[in-house]
């Protein structure tokens, strides 16, 4: 049962991690954080099922589907509204919020109040056993697509030509134009991207948390807290924060199912209080 | 100045009388609600207006004074004592919510209340043996100060009145204070409020304990006015509400608050008469108040009136 719980718990912070890494970067980069981003997971999942569901398309061109789809909602949401208010915080923080609202009951309007849930696609479903233990094979997948995405997202960042840019953008966004980078233009890039990672991780979460009114601020919090638990722009501090917390969450549901939520709230202290920048955050400037 | 004391005379008249025109019990609690998320959005906006800082968790200490009171009273505590422990309770909360999110300011602050805020959902949801969890708990009955019962609306509107009234007159007192100037210092010039030898953080910190104080006071009212209290109170959306109010009515003033409560709670009663998506027409006035008109109503209508006056004074001389 512990093992069982154990790979569950990385699944889930698999899962986070899909969802705080874009977090993390547009809050970085942008110095936005995107209340949206729990909509654009939900969003994600809603999309992913009923291009399932309805349209028969297999199970990885409705994650792409979804991704793709989500990263234009991103990239509409950036262009149109956040880019009018650049440098004025609270009300990016506020617009994202309405939009977020917006989103919440457009879904509830369009998918109803059941929960939606799809099948695991047939190829991973079911499960192997090894030395006497049983591994789902869908959670297992879960878990190297994160570990694949962290390491490509990690040689975009440390690697390329476009990640250069983006964490010059990030120190010091000023001297970046400077030099001639177009700062503006990485924004909707990384907001797209952003975007479409937590799109992705919503429907890649559906077969196993199912889609249903609420996801959305069920997990809002959850990658507020692994950001400031991690340190905000950083992708070791999403990817430690993400299992730390899923790990706390899983546990948490099956000790003290009532307190579940609540002892999320540990960690968050101990950080908080110790190293408010976060595990692997840079101190605020 | 006349015009302006006229028109609070006028304010003040037309609020004590409420329950003598106002048609029906129904409308009276509509009443009543908008004092009670009036002192609310005080509560929220002595944060963001005098303070500068944004909260988004003050729907969790609302709902920490509503459910205590419920459960209070549940456990066979009289209404006085349920009370007391209600604020007691709340000020705690208040100052671990604040000890945790005043580590930062700006949006860090935003993001620490929200997660807080968030997590006394998730109890309220969860936490079923004490909360009922969705089903929530009743209240059973309304205190009766100095004999007189509070069961009827006019009655209850009439103590909510005088409540809004204490809390209106102590929020000017504060914020009028030499503490709500070095309040106002700190949410401008910290650094060099720290220089000249003022404690930015305790500052901070006592400011968000009366804020805190009065989202406790509103959220008792609340428990008694609805006489139920369930999540949603807890969730973000009650978080996100008072917020907008301040917004719109114009954050930093006093009477901002009351007129963006009012304004809200008319939009979302009448638009619940006609359509049941009022978390999107939520979502739509932030999102269009911020775009359009972001230092608020009162305020963004002060500055049109001036402009059309001074067009006017203009016109004659052109």
């Amino acid at each position: 049962m512990w093992t069982i719980l154990a790979i569950n718990s990385v699944t889930f912070g698999g899962l986070l991690f899909l969802l705080s890494a874009g977090f993390s970067l547009i809050f970085g980069l942008m110095r936005v954080p995107n209340l949206t981003h729990g909509s654009m997971f939900m969003l994600g999942g809603y999309i992913g099922s009923t291009a399932i569901v309805t349209w028969h398309l297999s199970f990885w061109l409705a994650a792409a589907l979804a991704a793709a789809a989500v990263a234009v909602f991103g990239g509409v949401v950036e262009r149109l509204l956040l880019r009018r208010l650049a440098g004025s915080v609270l009300a990016q923080v506020l617009v994202t919020l309405g939009i977020a609202f917006i989103v919440s009951d457009f879904c509830l309007m369009v998918w109803g109040g059941d929960p939606i849930s799809i099948d695991t696609p047939s190829a991973l479903s079911g499960g192997t056993r090894t030395l006497g233990v049983y591994f789902p094979t869908y959670r297992i997948a879960i878990i190297l697509i994160a570990v694949v995405i962290a390491a490509l997202l990690w040689a975009l960042l440390e690697r390329t030509r476009l990640g250069a840019m983006i964490r010059a953008g990030v120190d010091d966004p000023e001297m970046a134009r400077v030099v001639g980078i177009r700062v503006s233009r990485l924004f909707t890039v990384v907001f797209c991207l952003g975007a479409a990672l937590a799109g992705f991780g919503g429907f890649m979460g559906a077969p196993i948390l199912s889609v249903y009114p609420g996801l959305d601020f069920a997990m809002l919090p959850l990658a507020l807290v692994v950001v400031i638990l991690g340190g905000t722009g950083s992708l070791i501090g999403s990817l430690v924060g993400s299992i730390v917390i899923g790990f706390i969450y899983n546990f948490g549901l099956v000790l003290l199912p009532q307190l579940a939520y609540f002892i999320l709230f540990l960690p968050m202290v101990v950080v908080l209080v110790l190293r408010p920048q976060g595990l692997f955050g840079r101190a605020a400037p | 100045m006349t015009a302006r004391r006229v028109i609070l005379a006028v304010a003040l008249l037309v609020m004590a009388t409420v329950p003598l025109w106002v048609p029906g019990n129904y409308y009276i609690s509509v009443a009543s609600d908008i004092l009670i998320y009036a002192i609310f959005t005080l509560s929220v906006d002595l944060l963001i207006g005098y303070a500068g800082l944004v909260s988004l968790g003050h729907g969790g200490l609302f709902s920490l004074a509503a459910y205590t009171v419920a459960v209070c009273l549940g456990a066979g505590f009289g209404h006085f004592s349920a009370i007391l422990l209600a604020i007691a309770v709340t000020l705690a909360g208040t100052a671990v919510f604040a000890a945790l999110s005043l580590r930062t300011t700006g949006v860090g602050f935003i993001m620490i209340t929200l997660a807080l805020g968030q997590i006394m959902w998730g109890l309220a949801y969860r936490w079923v043996g004490l909360t009922g969890g969705d089903n929530g708990i009743s209240v059973a009955s309304r205190p009766a100060p100095f004999g007189i019962t509070l069961a009827t609306s006019a009655h209850f509107y009439d103590a909510t009145l005088i409540v809004f009234a204490l809390c209106l007159f102590a929020y000017w007192v504060f914020v009028n204070s030499a503490f709500g100037g070095s309040l106002k210092g700190t949410r401008d010039q910290p650094r060099r409020m720290s220089a000249l030898g003022y404690h930015v953080w305790l500052i901070r910190f006592c400011a968000f304990m009366f804020s805190g104080f009065l989202a406790a006071v509103a959220g008792i009212l609340f428990a008694y006015r609805a006489e139920f209290i369930s999540p949603p109170t807890a969730a973000l959306t009650a978080s996100a509400e008072p917020v907008l109010m301040a917004i719109s009515g114009g954050s930093g003033t006093i009477l901002g608050p009351v007129v963006g409560a009012l304004l809200v709670e008319i939009v979302k009663n009448v638009a619940s008469a006609y359509i049941s998506r009022w978390n999107m027409m939520l979502g739509a006035i932030f999102v269009l108040i911020v775009m359009f008109m972001p230092e608020g109503l009162v305020p963004g209508t002060a500055r049109l009136v001036r402009r059309l006056r001074a067009q006017r004074a203009k016109a004659p001389t052109t």
